[in-house]
């Protein structure tokens, strides 16, 4: 991801376009002001990136854990949409048919729909489709196994390097 | 030191696999000076190379060759193309395995004596008595190290074990300790002591965990007698017009067909690729595979019945810190068919890091309920439920029809269904693992559904009869004089337990078989 150069020179009302998600399109990019990143997309659509960004924390929701994680964690579906052509059309495909479910119900795109539990009644519609197992089963590893993401879940990861945890704690309970 | 053999020696005992059963065994026989190759299908990685890091390992240890799955386990649904969590690399699934060394309960050798006729289930007494096995369990547990054996104390209670522990006492469980472990509690066998540092199933960072890759295997190639072949797919056991075992047809690391001659052959790749190598080599003479006239290869393959309990507190219980298998409750472990079913399981703590629970919590699932279950983790206790599952016919390893490995090879297609009998025992445990963390004030508990399997058994059973099984009581095959199952595909029967030592004890008891019958030019 890039820094936070655009950030700044988006006008006000670029900022009330996305209604429900922080990330703002300009040009290729998304542009995530309050967490000051941008991430250029190269192979998708910018606002397939961005529902697919909205639908990864839709799926596994945490609310301590910031928007980048997730966006990092979807990253790599537009790098292969760069080498696979079929996984490009699955995605681009896969969001259209969740932004139609969405216009129908609510008359908004997906990632504009206001509520979490709305967004997932809709994606319950399609769970068993080839694009959620894919996009899901990809982020149950993408989003996990980021060492970034592990404390905010207190785990600790990697122990050997410091000698295990025979003087660190590994008996150190004390409520019980 | 190691050996160097020719490929045209025939003298020479060939032992497909290098794990508890096959590394084992190698030893035994180098150590009496036969002289021993082990083609091992996976890499040699060395204690410096594993990693603390779950999917980084998996990546570097796991078996990961095309298998297909078929049956009702939730498992074919989940996890279609990995009905099994072990290991290719030398050494085999005792680079991951947790280290629980328990005996066979003497039950367990005659389970269709003790439980009767139980219908769709394809109970057998094995061919041995616990008795038969006893000096061999001792010699195993002397030779890994498993404490609370030979005067070795017990490791420390970790945070998970103390959970357990408590929640067991207030539910009147008698039996809990820290378990017999083939880990260190103080420096044994040239090996140092457990660190608590955790990721046993990535491979044990400081040696203190027994493993046939720096125990047996080092120990061996020392004698000269041993030569390891890494990365040596076994494709095919070659037999002469009289039926004995000549070869094994193998592709080296290069993907070079190579033909290795043997006197004696003896296979422990596991009990899915055990029997699909005997599929495999199917001739004119055996048409249905080599040892296989009693129809039973690939039959009655058991996983045990296993499951996971996790349970969530309000205060942190941080498992991951410290041994994964870090304790065990056996009161649920006899034959009391007074609980619904027959047989019976294990009790014994289990933690795995951040990635792997969301993986195996409940595999498929998403939403806020599952990732609140994830918000807890700090506050995670967690214990894994393994017990004997019944053998059935139809519970079976076969090749797949349609799909291949990259050598051509047809890859093996694992089947699967729980019988009634591990339903209910499933079912059982399940409660009686959530009230052990309820007593200790729980807020949430997840009875969890099997993992791909690690404990695989059956597959080449051994029986007195040779219309009933595929080997006898020393794992001889009953078609070919001179060719062995040398893992747990032997198992009559699965037990409650891990069934590692029982591997091992097996292994020791086959070689002393084997060097007396070599002896004797019987085989």
């Amino acid at each position: 991801m890039a820094g936070n150069g655009n950030a700044n020179k988006l006008d006000r009302r670029q900022f009330l376009a996305g209604v429900s998600t922080a990330l703002i399109i300009s040009g290729a990019a998304l542009i995530h002001p309050a967490e000051a990143w941008g991430l250029e997309v190269k192979n998708l659509t910018p606002e397939t990136m961005r529902t697919l960004i909205k639908m990864a924390r839709d799926i596994y929701p945490h609310d301590r854990l910031a928007d980048r994680f997730y966006a990092v964690a979807m990253k790599g579906y537009d790098e292969k949409a760069g080498s696979d052509a079929a996984t490009r059309a699955m995605l681009e495909t896969g969001v259209s048919t969740l932004d139609e479910l969405a216009r129908k119900k609510h008359g908004v795109t997906y990632a504009d729909v206001d509520w979490e539990a709305e967004r997932v009644a809709l994606l319950r519609q399609i769970e068993n489709d080839k694009f959620f197992q894919t996009v899901r089963g990809g982020l149950v590893v993408s989003l996990y196994n980021q060492k970034d993401v592990w404390p905010a879940f207190g785990y600790e990861g990697e122990s050997a390097s410091k000698g295990g945890y025979i003087s660190r704690g590994f008996d150190d309970i004390t409520w019980l | 030191m190691a050996a160097k053999f020719n490929l045209t020696d025939d003298t020479i005992v060939v032992i497909i696999g290098s794990g508890a059963g096959g590394g084992t065994l190698a030893n035994e026989l180098a150590q009496r000076g036969i002289k021993v190759v082990i083609l091992e299908a996976g890499p040699r990685h060395e204690i410096e190379d594993f990693v603390n890091d779950e999917w980084e390992s998996f990546g570097q240890l796991a078996w990961k060759d095309m298998r297909t799955t078929a049956g009702s386990w939730k498992v074919h649904r989940d996890f279609p193309n990995l009905p099994a969590w072990i290991v290719k690399a030398v050494g085999g699934s005792t680079v991951h395995w947790a280290g629980a060394s328990l005996r066979f309960q003497e039950h367990e050798f005659k389970t269709r004596t003790v439980y009767g006729a139980i219908q769709g289930a394809n109970l057998m007494d094995w061919p041995i008595t616990l008795k038969d096995l006893e000096p061999y369990y001792a010699k195993a547990e002397d030779k890994m190290s498993v404490t609370r054996t030979n005067g070795i104390p017990g490791l420390p209670g970790n945070n998970n074990f103390k959970v357990l522990a408590a929640g067991a006492a207030k539910v009147g469980y008698k039996q809990v300790h820290t378990g017999r472990m083939a880990i260190n509690s103080q420096p044994r066998g040239g090996r140092g002591s457990c660190q608590q540092i955790g990721f046993c199933f990535q491979g044990c960072k400081s040696g203190a965990k027994w493993s046939t890759l720096y125990t047996e295997i080092p120990k061996g190639e020392e004698t000269g007698k041993l030569e390891v072949r890494p990365e040596s797919h076994a494709a095919r056991i070659e037999h002469d017009a009289a039926g004995k075992a000549t070869g094994v047809v193998y592709f080296d690391k290069d993907g070079k067909q190579q033909r290795q001659k043997a006197r004696i052959v003896c296979v422990a790749g596991n009990s899915i690729e055990t029997p699909r190598l005997l599929l495999l080599s199917e001739s004119s003479r055996f048409p249905n595979g080599l040892a296989n006239s009693s129809g039973q290869v690939g039959r009655n393959y058991m996983r045990h019945m296993t499951g996971s309990v996790y349970a969530v507190f309000d205060k942190p219980v941080r498992m991951w810190r410290g041994t994964t298998m870090a304790g065990i409750v056996t009161d649920e472990a006899a034959n009391n068919p007074q609980r619904g079913f027959v047989g019976g399981f294990e009790i014994e703590t289990l933690s795995i890091g951040l990635p792997f629970m969301a993986a195996f919590l409940d595999p498929g699932a998403w939403g806020r309920e599952f990732t609140s279950a994830l918000d807890g983790y700090e506050n995670m206790s967690g214990m894994w439920l393994v017990g004997e599952d019944m053998p059935q016919e139809s519970n079976r390893v076969t090749l797949d029809p349609a799909a291949k490995d990259k050598w051509d090879l047809a890859v093996a297609n694992v089947h699967f269904d729980d019988h009634q009998n591990d339903i209910a025992m499933r079912k059982y445990a399940h409660k009686a693992g959530s009230a052990v963390y309820e007593a200790v004030g729980a807020t949430r508990t997840f009875p969890t559904p099997p993992y791909p399997s690690t404990h695989n058994l059956g597959t080449c059973r051994m029986s007195e009869n040779p219309r009933d099984g595929v080997c006898n009581k020393f794992g001889q095959t009953h078609d070919v004089r001179n060719l062995f199952i040398s893992d747990g595909s032997q198992f009559t029967t699965g037990g409650a337990e891990n069934p590692t030592l029982t591997i091992v004890s097996l292994a020791i008891r086959q070689a002393e078989y084997i060097a007396d019958e070599m002896g004797k030019k019987n085989i």
